[in-house]
């Protein structure tokens, strides 16, 4: 038998799906979880039971009052488990589900709470059981217990607040939270915590008030968390528990005492007004939390020599939420927290969790700088612990407090650096985090190492994280120009592909500016190049720099790198190779063509080859590329006489100033009140706009919604402006020139909203976020809302994360129309988190004035 | 600024988003969500969660991020606990946490193994009931869920009529 099994068990089934196949008996799923647990450490193994011997184990203590199975579910359970394969499975369950479905109908005849228990299994296995959803709300209402639970659960699986059938419960769930039996009490308070909607809530609260000072701790303990569900749909229900969440301070049940810790917590964190006043209740919590700590053994609530760790960490949470920013709660705390961090046993897993909820409590509240540094101890010791976990914790700790403590964090840096060769990809993901935070001027050049090899061998999921952190750094703290170009450069041979696609026109300004490492930069990339072409950013690169600097490249001197001699030829078959490869994409075809085409000034001998080449692509079949071939045989044959002046060098560009975001770039050039609308499309007009023109490539790198990286789109004269707005390509020039205005400003998050009137009734407002904080913002969601006339289209954002210190933006485009020309409002919320914390705002934008939609809009506080 | 901008910070995030347990084929053993999901949500994160954890290596550490989650998750024997937890949630009490309703389940069934999960799942769910309400503990003792949930069996059976006495 068993070996009949094993074979059919080789149909592997990693992943669970709604329909799976042969679900059979294995030997594991017989050995007993605890046994393996709790004997594991003393090597001992578990033999598995045999099927036989399980059922007489379970059957020999079948009839007792534990178990209540209800036949023909085991049965089915059984069948559907026989079944070999994914379709003999469906089909007992569609029997099965038939079956249930006609017991439904039938109504009452004391089997309903087996098909629902039934119907709970196939919804568990993935099958629909929507048509259960009615049978719970008449279980629910029924006399029987066994129907109630059954029913109950039913609802808490079937049902979700969104679904109006859950409305349907409120009445029964009012009955049954003033039932005689505190069970049926119970079965109503956990359904109502666990799937309560909003109007349940405001509907039940009072109710729930009322179990809050009933005299039965059982009911107590889950009306309390009961309560807590309630704040956290409804915020402004909070006032009427906050009198009895007081009260239950004084309770002895941990039960009790741990649902009140929770629900006061919550009531603080929503209310300045009640923190303060509970700010009274710290010299309580602190007897209580000492109590817990010197009280004698009691094994109903000991794990692992910890009195009650669970309580204790409710208890130092809300400590730091009251001791946050507030010298004499941090002071009426300060000295049960040094014995608790001094007095913890951290060797077991319930010590260090208690440990860890203390550390983060000291960091948090005005504590005293001896204590701080015994926090920051603990979490050094964590480092070096054996246990993988407690060193993620450390490391998560770690990085809460590195932007405060850094000089305390940065004595653990060798430490951490070696966490990132962890074989772990969790830690090695924290690793990182903490070691980009830690990089400073002084130690750039050792830690650069570290992380380069790190972005050799670490997980592809971390790659691109790596990569953009490593350029943040080098542009942070680069020694020298030289040193900064080959990070990049390395970053780019290794995780090429990883890498945001701003990388390359960055890149670029950076080469241009250092003109004394022209020459050493090309050889380097030509002979990147030369080696390997898939990837893409880097072959980018390079390509431009051939075009700019071939002629650097032909003449072979180089001081810094030992010189080779290279033919045009070889050049030129580099970037044929390009152009031809299959790996290629078309951005890269276009700038290996522009090169091409650079270079025919560049070179003496081979002009007539880079004619036919670019000529060959006259016909090619990607529009882009067959245009720039068009032009540039145009420049060939038409204009042959100012083809020099059009492929001159590219003048340097600069960076506008440090710290310059792009948006700001971006928004201050659509503002401009009278910006040049002339043509500049028509080619050949004018040597200089060429020039620009050529430069269209490198914007078309991007995807439609990012705007082009400013430092390459910021030519040094002002009459090209309108270049930029070229290479931007989606956003047309109109004769209504834009308007930008800040609508929010927080967190260093600042969202700026566009308007531009397309047509009588319909508008583009583009909402443009950045980020001048100190760290990435992730998360970051827009959501918008207008009158109910107005028709709303939300664009695709470009992304949900905007890096720190404005080094990107996320755009996102919301199409109105607004038929009925009602007078305009908008209601935009954004949430994003900033280092783990949630943040959500909404801004409402009042006015669009009707005459001109995009006047500027007019703001009002909510 | 052109006007004042009224602002909620949304309060640091901490509880249980969901519990999941799941064999090492990756089937589906239980499933507990403390906040509203849509089917097609669960279904996507119970496919991501399960792949992820089964593909991590034994003594790997326990701890996962996933998008803005922290995903705790231990084996025992041949079944995974696994829990999706909020940014600013414990996780070495969550593991704590798992262990716990494990004793609770052993408890209950006596040397508790898989199969008694599968055929028993409703009563898995009573104790989870019993022990986590809303995404919080509700009860840090070790005894008085045992002892609930005795009687409230006790409850049922006193209501139960006496045709279904079990034979197996």
């Amino acid at each position: 038998m068993l070996l009949q099994r094993k074979d059919i068990r080789t149909v592997k089934h990693p992943v669970w799906l709604p329909a799976v196949t042969s679900e059979v008996l294995t030997v594991e799923e017989r050995t007993g979880i605890g046994e393996w647990n709790y004997r594991a450490a003393e090597g001992k193994t578990m033999s598995p039971e045999s099927d036989a011997a399980w059922k007489r184990r379970r059957s020999e203590r079948g009839t007792d009052t534990i178990m209540t199975p209800s036949v023909r579910l085991q049965e089915m359970i059984r069948v559907i488990r026989s079944a070999r394969t994914q379709c003999e499975e469906r089909g007992i369950i569609q029997r099965e589900c038939a079956d249930i479905r006609a017991q439904f109908r039938q109504g009452d005849n004391g089997e309903r709470s087996h098909s629902l228990a039934k119907l709970l299994y196939v919804h568990m296995l993935g099958y629909p059981a929507h048509f259960g959803q009615m049978e719970c709300v008449r279980l629910i209402a029924s006399t029987r217990y066994s129907e109630k639970r059954i029913g109950y659960l039913g609802a808490m699986m079937l049902l979700d607040e969104k679904q109006d059938a859950s409305l349907l419960i409120t009445n029964s769930i009012k009955n049954d939270l003033s039932h005689s039996s505190q069970f049926v009490q119970s079965l109503a308070l956990c359904t109502l915590a666990c799937m309560g909607s909003a109007e349940m809530c405001r509907d039940l609260a009072p109710e729930i008030e009322r179990l809050l000072r009933a005299s039965n701790s059982y009911i107590k303990k889950k009306a309390t968390l009961c309560a807590v569900h309630i704040i956290r749909k409804v915020p402004e229900l909070g006032e009427l528990f906050t009198p009895s969440a007081r009260s239950l301070l004084c309770e002895k049940n941990h039960g009790v005492l741990h649902g009140a810790i929770v629900l006061i917590t919550e009531l603080c964190e929503r209310n300045p007004d009640t923190l303060g006043q509970f700010r009274k209740a710290v010299p309580e919590l602190v007897q209580i939390m000492k109590g817990l700590v010197t009280s004698s053994y009691s094994p109903e609530h000991n794990v692992a020599g910890i009195s009650d760790p669970f309580l204790q960490v409710r208890i130092l949470r809300l400590l730091r939420i009251l001791g946050h920013k507030n010298d004499t709660a941090s002071d009426a705390m300060n000295d049960l927290l040094a014995q608790v961090a001094t007095n913890t046993d951290s060797s077991k897993t319930a010590g260090s969790a208690v440990l860890y909820e203390t550390v983060l409590t000291i960091m948090d509240i005005n504590s005293e700088s001896g204590l701080r540094v015994l926090a920051v101890n603990i979490l050094g010791r964590f480092l070096l612990n054996n246990d993988r976990n407690i060193r993620y914790i450390s490391m998560t700790s770690l990085q809460k407090i590195v932007q405060t403590d850094h000089n305390a964090v940065q004595r653990h840096r060798g430490t951490i650096v070696d966490c990132l060769k962890d074989q772990d990809s969790s830690v090695k993901r924290r690793a990182l985090e903490l070691s980009l935070a830690l990089v400073s001027a002084v130690n750039i050049r050792s830690m650069m190492k570290e992380l380069l090899i790190f972005l050799s061998t670490c997980p592809p999921e971390l790659r691109s994280h790596t990569a953009s952190g490593i350029f943040n750094a080098a542009e942070r703290y680069s020694p020298s120009k030289r040193w900064h170009i080959d990070t990049i450069l390395h970053v780019l041979t290794t995780a090429g592909g990883d890498v945001r696609d701003e990388t390359v026109p960055n890149l670029i300004q950076l080469i241009t500016t250092a003109s004394e490492l022209h020459c050493y930069t090309v050889h380097k990339l030509y002979r990147a190049l030369v080696k390997d072409i898939s990837q893409q950013s880097l072959v980018q690169v390079a390509c431009w720099c051939i075009g700019e600097y071939g002629d650097m490249l032909l003449k072979g001197e180089c001081e810094e790198i030992t010189p080779v001699q290279v033919t045009e030829d070889d050049v030129l078959d580099a970037l044929k190779t390009v152009l031809q490869s299959h790996m290629s994409s078309p951005a890269t075809r276009g700038f290996a063509l522009t090169a091409t085409m650079k270079l025919s000034t560049r070179i003496t001998e081979n002009v007539d080859r880079i004619r036919s080449i670019v000529s060959i692509y006259g016909s090619c079949i990607d529009l882009e590329l067959q245009q720039r071939a068009v032009e540039y045989n145009a420049l060939f044959k038409k204009y042959d006489h100012m083809r020099a002046a059009v492929l001159e060098r590219m003048p340097v560009m600069d960076k506008n100033s440090p710290g310059h975001t792009n948006g700001d770039t971006f928004a201050e050039t659509i503002k401009e009140p009278d910006l040049p609308k002339s043509a500049e499309e028509g080619f050949p007009s004018e040597p200089a706009s060429q020039v620009y023109d050529l430069l269209g490539l490198l914007g078309a790198t991007d995807t439609p919604l990012q705007p082009s990286p400013a430092p390459i789109c910021t030519p040094p004269t002002s009459t090209s402006s309108a270049d930029i707005l070229d290479l931007l390509g989606e956003l047309e020039l109109t004769s209504v020139p834009k308007s930008t205005v800040t609508v929010y400003e927080k967190n260093g998050v600042s969202l700026k909203l566009q308007c531009d009137k397309q047509t009588e009734t319909d508008v583009t407002v583009t909402l443009i976020a950045s980020n001048s904080s100190q760290s990435d913002i992730t998360n970051f969601t827009l959501q918008a809302a207008v009158p109910k006339s107005v028709q709303l289209q939300m664009k695709a954002p470009s992304g949900n994360v905007i890096p720190a210190q404005g080094l990107g933006e996320v755009t996102q485009t919301v199409l109105l129309n607004n038929p009925n020309k009602v007078s305009l409002k908008m209601r935009v919320r954004m949430s994003y988190s900033n280092q783990g914390t949630m943040f959500q705002d909404t801004v409402q934008i009042d006015s669009f004035p009707s005459t001109a939609w995009n006047c500027q809009p007019s703001i009002s506080p909510l | 600024m052109l006007g004042n901008v009224s602002s909620v910070e949304v309060r640091s995030p901490r509880m249980i988003r969901f519990l999941l347990l799941f064999s090492r084929q990756g089937k589906l053993r239980l499933q507990k969500w403390f906040t509203p999901v849509s089917d097609r949500d669960k279904k996507k994160i119970i496919r991501d969660i399960t792949h992820m954890v089964l593909a991590r290596p034994p003594k790997a550490c326990n701890f996962l991020q996933w998008r803005d989650l922290k995903v705790v998750y231990r084996r025992y024997a041949s079944l995974y606990f696994c829990c999706g937890l909020e940014q600013e949630d414990n996780e070495l009490l969550t593991l704590e946490l798992l262990h716990r309703y494990v004793e609770l389940l052993d408890q209950y069934f006596g040397n508790v193994c898989e199969l008694d999960i599968i055929f028993n799942f409703e009563k898995a769910y009573y104790i989870l009931d019993e022990f986590v309400i809303g995404g919080e503990m509700q009860e840090t003792s070790k005894v008085s869920v045992a002892k609930s949930m005795e009687e409230a069996d006790s409850l049922q059976e006193t209501m139960e009529e006496y045709l279904n006495k079990p034979t197996y």
